[in-house]
């Protein structure tokens, strides 16, 4: 199962149009609208969870685009700043996951991306803020 | 009859590193080549050991004088970026405390308080070349008449800089846990309830006091690393507890000597003076501090080549007893242990949280043994020694 959030811009002409109807009836994907507004010049701005198989993902996706839609990605992540880490450890008392974790017998803070849950606990745990949360970059057709 | 086999004053030393003669290795290099050669060869054979350590030191400041402009202020309340700085000194001077908040922080109303900026940062962003917003008033006198003063500040344009903290390199400090069912925020870190996790702040086998635990070498006068420069060990620190109890081979068990260092700002990096933030308590800086131990004799190869097993604190209870002034010792633990990743503690396994950084005190002892050995650093001879009692 495939899931993101996304940030959808309608322009005024296509807010008018039942699109995500559509979206969701064509390309079976279920989703959870998380934030929407018309905006003084009557174009839309929605923030939704889609979520469904890779493939219908990818369809519905392109659907949108066909559509006149802008879409991007909502979801974030959390880096690290490498130069700002001083592998003091601090934060290895807050990660639920195990993603940050001191390598022995170096005493190396090592972040594992693969394992954050993005909980956010390490951002304010971090002494020196080498922990950011950030929109990921993945482009949808690579 | 000499006391010692090996003889070495701090003369001959100087002139070997001089001379680029000098053998210089790390506390962590000395634990293996006092194991294999015994005390009495390392000792002729290894002329200083170099220690480090990084971790927030929240006794540091900096003195600042900012110098005069027309009409002259005699300043009665200073801010550097909004932090406020203690001015009660001469007319442009000022001291930036590293834990002082910025004037707008909402500290700990919003709970765990973020700390994002302080006099830690402050420090750190002068160091980093960084301009700096300055704001004096004052109530004017015949001499300084201007009440208020607002000027553009770079530690470059500065007349006088010099970092000067009362209280660094703590000997040896608390393992910390929290016994209560709410996670808590302290100067040790975030403790989880129910004994979650265990902190501690010490460089172990690197840290500069534990490798010479009865200061023989260690005085007003002694040349260190200091936040990227040389600096000076110019007092023992405050809170300077050298009656600690200590083990057979003179550790302490639990905090004890400290340092009273100071050093040039002007002549200090970023990397080494790191302005911290401390969820729910409050901002600091964290020092790189290093201090070359010169091998005087046997004993001193003894004393450097102490390890990690051999080094021991004790574990207190940051979320009940510690607030109310109390110590119940919940175990003695090894840093071994320590840094193995996980303690034992009233028959629970709990895992193990640093917060001095290994990684940056062995590039500390590492750089402190390249310059002496390429003879940029040579030993200062202290006046006098820490007081022992």
């Amino acid at each position: 199962m495939h899931s993101k959030i996304l940030i959808l811009k309608f322009s005024k002409t296509v807010a008018e149009k039942p699109i995500v109807c559509y979206l969701v009836k064509n390309h079976d994907l279920t989703f959870n609208i998380l934030n929407a507004a018309i905006l003084p010049q009557r174009e839309g701005v929605m923030v939704l969870e889609l979520t469904g198989s890779k493939k219908n993902f990818s369809e519905g996706i392109q659907y949108l685009k066909d559509m006149g839609v802008q879409v991007q990605n909502a979801s974030q992540e959390v880096k690290r700043i490498t130069k700002q880490c001083t592998h003091c450890g601090a934060c290895t008392a807050v990660c639920p996951t195990g993603a940050l974790s001191v390598i022995r017998p170096e005493m190396k803070v090592e972040f594992e991306q693969k394992k954050c849950s993005i909980c956010e606990l390490c951002v304010p745990a971090c002494p020196t803020r080498a922990m950011q949360i950030r929109p990921t970059n993945t482009i949808f057709f690579e | 009859m000499k006391k010692y086999t090996i003889n070495k004053t701090y003369q001959q030393i100087n002139e070997k590193i001089k001379a680029g003669d000098a053998v210089v290795v790390t506390a962590e290099e000395m634990i293996g080549l006092v194991k294999d050669q015994g005390p009495v060869d390392a000792a002729r054979h290894v002329d200083v050991v170099t220690t480090g350590t990084f971790a927030p030191m929240c006794s540091s400041g900096a003195f600042i004088n900012f110098g005069h402009s027309a009409p002259g202020i005699k300043a009665s309340k200073v801010w550097l970026n909004n932090v406020s700085a203690y001015a009660g000194i001469a007319a442009v001077d000022c001291y930036i405390g590293a834990t002082e908040p910025c004037e707008d922080d909402p500290l700990n109303k919003v709970y765990p308080g973020e700390f994002s900026y302080g006099g830690g940062h402050v420090i750190q962003d002068l160091v980093a070349g960084k301009t700096i917003h300055l704001k004096a008033i004052a109530y004017g006198t015949d001499c300084y008449p201007n009440k208020k003063t607002e000027k553009k500040i770079t530690l470059k344009t500065l007349p006088n800089a010099m970092l000067c903290n009362p209280r660094n390199a703590y000997q040896n400090y608390n393992c910390a846990i929290n016994t209560t069912k709410k996670t808590v925020y302290t100067y040790m870190g975030a403790l989880k309830p129910r004994m979650g996790n265990a902190n501690y702040c010490s460089a172990g086998q690197l840290s500069p006091l534990f490798n010479d635990p009865y200061y023989r070498t260690i005085g007003l006068g002694t040349r260190i690393f200091l936040g990227g420069a040389e600096g000076y060990v110019t007092w023992n620190g405050t809170q300077h507890k050298p009656t600690a109890k200590r083990t057979r081979k003179g550790s302490p068990l639990t905090p004890a000597g400290t340092l009273f260092v100071m050093g040039d700002l002007k002549k200090m990096k970023p990397k080494w003076l790191v302005g911290v933030s401390i969820q729910g308590y409050g901002c600091s800086l964290a020092v790189g501090l290093g201090i070359p131990i010169p091998i005087l004799n046997e004993e001193m190869a003894k004393f450097t080549s102490i390890s990690d097993e051999d080094l021991y604190t004790h574990v207190i209870d940051y979320g009940k007893d510690y607030p109310q002034g109390k110590s119940k010792n919940y175990g003695r633990v090894s840093y071994a242990e320590l840094k193995s990743g996980t303690i034992e503690v009233a028959g629970k396994r709990i895992p193990t949280v640093p917060l001095s950084s290994m990684v940056r005190a062995r590039e500390i002892a590492d750089l402190l043994k390249r310059r002496i050995s390429a003879g940029k650093f040579l030993l200062g001879e202290p006046q006098f020694i820490l007081p022992r009692k």
